[in-house]
């Protein structure tokens, strides 16, 4: 139901923390507004073109006598336009500030329309009206409610989750599952709405109830005298229910055993306050009261749930928004209620559901929903907690701004299709959200590794004194995302080495470092190529079987050469002679740590693979010494090859738009990798992602195509990133290879072995051996 | 025949979180020898209770539930309806105790949380054993007891005629003849909802501890009243829909889009987040909105379990409807207009003491 304006009399100071041009970013580039004004917060959504620079590559005509160098190509700063969404959070106090400066930054006058929803709406509307000279469109709560909601299931990883108090950390968030229908979502504004969702445009609200927030806060008000919904909470979480709720045990002296009610359990709530002729003290009464409603929401929920069949429920509204109390007694009740069939899920963006909604009413012509979209981890401002026991400080932070912003992607994301079950697929190998040692160091190790960052950021850069200004804000903000994280581990769902690649990525990103690293991978893929003839003439000259064991050898030293890893960015730093040989030597003798080889190789006297897919790791001597000659053998024994390389930059990982140069390039001197080429053997394809690790369910639309299309039955994955941080534990439908040298002193303990250990995973799914 | 003179008085209790209800058989059918050989107390606790219909300050008969010319094992007599709350247990203990229970040497069969509860009180005080016995199986088997005998005078059964139509909406026996399946709902201080597939064959499918006591527990701390009829008697009197929040409140009229209409309740106790209409509403009001909430909340979950068993006829019990008329309409209503006509509402003369019955039927089988 709606939500509700009640609580009118906030008296509130209203100076804007955040300087408001670091809240309402990109204004000037700013159409179509959308606003979702609830009982105390309003939600302001738009849509903005941002302008960044880009690293492109691009070839020099080696036939043409005029090159200038030796170089293979040549990089550019491009700009170039990408979709963005806005979605900023505020007190209501604010609104008219806020009206104000938008109206003073707002350069685009297409915009006529301002679309509109939730309780508060029609109470703005003229104010709205009078100061953006826009005309408010009034769009159908709910319909908002759930278009958002599917918007940021499908297009935001760990968006959902479970909430458990006491546990190890608070919040448990949710793979991202392709299909998000059917599910249930349970609105708890001033009263309860339930509603069946079962595609993105078509949902019943299937029932609802009048007990909700609005009783609590309405009921509460009466027996406390509290007047804030804020406060009242507060008292619920200092009382005792059991001084006014008549327990099991209060009627029969201990438990009810033969219906396994135990004692504890409420029997009748208020059921003392009835028998007793004294005073009862206000946290008790609200206490008591929240037990109550948050009991009978979650009865109906699964009473709901069970008669549609429904086993993902989703609950929201201002009720839920973030309070641990009543995530905590939902969760309770649903668990009671189910006996865990049913968890209580909830959402990280709950808040902006309204306003997302009400944005893509508005948008429908430029069709969001065709495109995915990325949490933008540098312009979000992440999940806080908001248990005021927890961290006071935080607290702080509501009278300020909250702030979600996604970046349009280049292409649709998909899942591979070789994922053996997609529900349950969990790219990443350690969560540190509740793993706290891997936590400390991984935080410990992103920020010592920042001045190294900076240093390459700003050598990236044609002007290094205005580079080093820019260089420096990237750091501040990601040193404080770090502190952030150390605080709030589950700011953006689920804390992975990924995620702090990503943030980082992401920060470069915000200040204009498209690619740090593109000059050091131009030099490396440059002294790499003139090798490439002499050590695939050195593998030919082998034994078919000392050279299978050769080329897997070559893959893994060649994967030492990594800038991202702590122990031999110092080396490749200190050494640029750190020759592809000395890298063998350095690699762990057999048996390695993960040592399955002597499979793959019984498996290569086999038939041939119909396919395979490589995701590659690293430019230079990885992919050119190590990954190519790979290719090539598997080329020759008429193995379909598919490269699957970063959309974008991240570290020196190698991007689709090198490789193809390095393949063209390649191809010019071999004659299997040219044939390859031509016949349409070998495939390069994008995958989608800039980032050094891989989630498998987030893959270009093309390349899941590719995929099928050629009935790959064997998946190659590469590195550190893709193969260890993420991916180790991934089970494929086809047989698998993962490699990877260990080239973190930590993680190698972690997992048993040393530095430079090696993880040869050769793997068939069951039933296919 | 001495046997039976023996087993005399015939009880059955069923002690409750709020109420202590207590069913007694008065044999109508003593004979003149008999007469002589009853001893004197159990003479003058006949005595009593027979001629009193209040008992200390809170002990009532319920005498227009009185059950008469009752065969019950083979004796003729009348049953007889007698509450207390259960907070005066106490005075009930020193009663037995002074007018020398215990010396009868008769089995006090009791039901009901307090009989686990109270045993060792009834030990110690009053010098009884209980024969304790479960609630659930109790309520089950005294309901379809008096559902069979009282056939034949007014009806036990009853549902209300057009629930919708407040003008049109009159009382109407109903004949249960064939009761099963049957979803009892049981109101006291909680409430239980049982599905009910043959007298020996029930199962609890949920409850909810938003019942009377909820009832009774908020109007006290709302309005300062103490008694149930205190709080029924203001709620008759007042508006709930100045306290809750209807959904033309919030958007001015019914929300089509999802076919609810303007007059249902959007938010029960919603009118109270605004400080102005906390200050204009009156006590009747508040115990009004109240006892809507909870009978509809009760009406709701009842709904979802039948639709989830699939059971169409639902008979509601328990203390909470006694003299309420009002919640029994706006169930009868709920079932009616939500479920589109499929659930019918039953409702049960005696209300409150089916536990009880079944504990005195329990006696019986005893023996």
């Amino acid at each position: 139901m709606a939500e509700c304006v009640g609580g009118s009399s906030h008296t509130m100071d209203k100076s804007i923390t955040l300087p408001p041009d670091q809240i309402f970013r990109n204004l000037e580039n700013a159409k179509r507004f959308a606003i979702d004004i609830g009982g105390s917060l309003t939600k302001l959504a738009y849509y903005s073109t941002v302008q960044h620079k880009v690293a492109k590559v691009r070839s020099f005509d080696h036939t043409a006598k005029e090159a200038p160098s030796d170089k293979l190509y040549e990089i550019s700063m491009q700009e170039e336009v990408t979709a963005r969404l806005h979605f900023i959070k505020f007190e209501n106090a604010y609104i008219e500030t806020c009206l104000d400066f938008i109206k003073d930054h707002l350069v685009n006058t297409e915009t006529k329309v301002i679309k509109a929803t939730g309780g508060g709406a029609h109470k703005f509307k003229e104010l709205i009206e009078k100061k953006l000279g826009l005309k408010v469109d009034k769009e159908d709560e709910m319909t908002c409610l759930i278009k958002g909601c599917n918007f940021v299931l499908k297009n935001i990883p760990h968006e959902a989750f479970v909430y458990a108090r006491h546990a190890d950390s608070e919040f448990r968030f949710q793979t991202t599952n392709p299909d998000i229908f059917p599910y249930l979502l349970v609105n708890i504004g001033s009263g309860v709405s339930i509603v069946k969702v079962e595609s993105e445009d078509k949902f019943e609200r299937i029932g609802g109830s009048s007990i909700g927030g609005g009783t609590f806060w309405g009921l509460g008000a009466l027996l406390t005298k509290t007047k804030r919904f804020d406060e009242l909470l507060q008292l619920a979480s200092k009382g005792q229910h059991t001084n006014v709720d008549m327990l099991v045990k209060d009627i029969y002296g201990g438990s009810y055993g033969c219906l396994g009610l135990t004692g504890d359990l409420i029997a009748s709530s208020f059921g003392k306050s009835a028998t007793a002729d004294k005073d009862f003290c206000k946290e008790d009464m609200a206490k008591s009261l929240l037990h109550m409603i948050s009991n009978d929401i979650g009865q109906l929920a699964c009473l709901y749930a069970k008669l549609h069949g429904l086993s993902r429920v989703y609950f929201g509204g201002f009720f839920i928004r973030g309070h641990p109390v009543t995530m905590h007694t939902i969760t309770y009740s649903i668990n009671f209620f189910t006996k865990g069939e049913v968890q209580a899920l909830f959402l990280r963006h709950e808040g902006y559901l309204g306003a997302i909604g009400a944005f893509l009413k508005g948008a429908e012509e430029d069709n969001p929903n065709q495109y995915s979209w990325g949490e933008n981890y540098a312009g979000s401002s992440g999940l806080m907690s908001v248990s005021p026991e927890m961290n006071p400080l935080q607290r702080a932070r509501s009278g300020t701004f909250d702030m979600l912003e996604m970046d349009r992607l280049e292409r649709q994301l998909v899942n591979l299709p070789l994922l053996q079950d997609p529900s349950s697929y969990i790219p990443d190998t350690m969560d540190l959200t509740e793993d706290a040692p891997a936590r400390e160091y991984w935080l410990y190790c992103f920020e010592e590794a920042l001045d190294g960052v900076v240093k390459r950021a700003v050598a990236s850069q044609p002007d290094p004194q205005e580079a080093a200004a820019r260089a420096e804000k990237f750091c501040q903000k990601y040193r404080h995302k770090l502190q952030t994280l150390r605080h709030q581990p589950f700011a953006y769902g689920s804390l992975t080495v990924r995620s702090l690649l990503d943030t980082r990525e992401h920060c470069l990103n915000e200040f204009n470092f498209p690619d740090p690293y593109s000059k050091i991978k131009q030099r490396e893929n440059d002294s790499a190529l003139k090798y490439f003839q002499k050590a695939v003439k050195a593998l030919e000259q082998l034994s078919w079987e000392d050279r299978q064991f050769a080329l897997v050898r070559g893959v893994l030293a060649g994967n030492v050469f990594d800038w991202g890893a702590k122990a031999v960015s110092d080396v490749l730093e200190s050494d640029p002679e750190f020759g592809f040989e000395e890298a063998k030597r350095q690699l762990e003798v057999r048996p390695w740590l993960v040592d399955c080889f002597d499979r793959w190789l019984e498996r290569l006297k086999g038939p041939p693979h119909k396919c395979a897919l490589f995701f590659v790791d690293n430019s230079g001597v990885d992919i050119i010494l190590g990954v190519m000659p790979f290719v090539r053998e598997l080329l020759s024994r008429g193995t379909e090859v598919v490269l699957a390389s970063n959309s974008g930059p991240a570290l020196n990982d190698v991007t689709n738009g090198e490789l193809q140069i390095l393949t063209e390039r390649i191809a010019a001197m071999d004659p299997v990798i040219r044939s390859g080429l031509k016949e349409d053997r070998l495939t390069l394809v994008q995958s989608g992602s800039s980032s050094p690790c891989l989630d498998l369910s987030r893959l270009d639309k093309v390349l899941a195509m590719v995929v099928r299309e050629r009935q790959t039955d064997l998946v190659i994955i590469e590195g550190m990133g893709r193969a260890i941080h993420t991916n180790y534990h991934a089970m494929l439908s086809c047989e698998s290879l993962k490699m990877a040298v260990l080239k973190n002193s930590w993680l190698a303990d972690r997992l048993g072995g040393k530095l430079f250990s090696v993880v040869f995973k050769y793997e068939v799914p069951a039933g296919k051996c | 025949e001495k046997l039976k003179i023996l087993t005399f008085p015939w009880f059955g209790m069923d002690i409750g979180g709020t109420l202590v209800k207590l069913v007694y058989f008065e044999p109508k059918d003593i004979t003149a020898e008999e007469e002589q050989e009853e001893v004197e107390n159990l003479k003058s606790i006949r005595r009593y209770l027979t001629s009193n219909t209040a008992y200390g300050k809170s002990g009532i008969r319920d005498v227009h539930l009185e059950l008469q010319e009752l065969t019950l094992d083979g004796r003729t007599g009348n049953l007889h309806f007698i509450r207390f709350p259960t907070h005066d247990l106490p005075a009930f203990l020193q009663m037995g105790r002074d007018k020398h229970f215990s010396s009868l040497h008769t089995t006090l069969c009791a039901t009901g949380g307090g009989a686990y509860k109270f045993e060792s009180d009834f030990r110690r005080m009053a010098d009884l054993e209980l024969h304790k016995l479960d609630e659930l199986d109790c309520l089950v088997r005294g309901v379809l007891y008096i559902d069979s005998v009282v056939s034949w005078g007014a009806s036990e059964c009853y549902y209300f005629e057009n629930p919708t139509d407040p003008e049109q909406c009159v009382q109407k026996p109903y004949n249960l003849e064939n009761p099963y399946p049957l979803l009892l709902v049981n109101i006291g201080s909680g409430v239980s909802i049982l599905a009910v597939y043959s007298e020996n064959n029930y199962k609890r499918v949920t409850g909810t501890s938003l019942g009377g006591g909820t009832f009774l527990g908020l109007c006290c701390l709302l309005t300062g009243c103490s008694t149930f009829e205190e709080a029924l008697q203001m709620a008759s009197e007042g508006e709930s829909t100045r306290v809750d929040k209807l959904v033309r409140d919030i958007y001015g009229g019914d929300y089509e889009r999802f076919g609810l209409p303007g007059w249902a309740v959007a938010s029960s106790f919603g009118n109270m987040m605004s400080k102005e209409k906390r200050e204009s509403v009156s006590k009747e009001d508040l115990a009004r909105a109240t006892l809507v909430t909870i009978t509809n909340n009760i009406g709701s979950i009842t709904r979802m379990c039948a639709l989830n068993e699939s059971i169409e006829r639902v008979v509601f019990v328990g203390n909470f409807l006694r003299v309420n008329t009002l919640s029994m309409k706006l169930l009868a209503y709920a079932m009616d207009y939500w479920s589109k006509g499929q659930l019918k509402a039953l409702f049960l003369r005696h209300e409150g003491y089916f536990g009880a019955v079944g504990a005195l039927l329990e006696l019986l089988h005893r023996t």
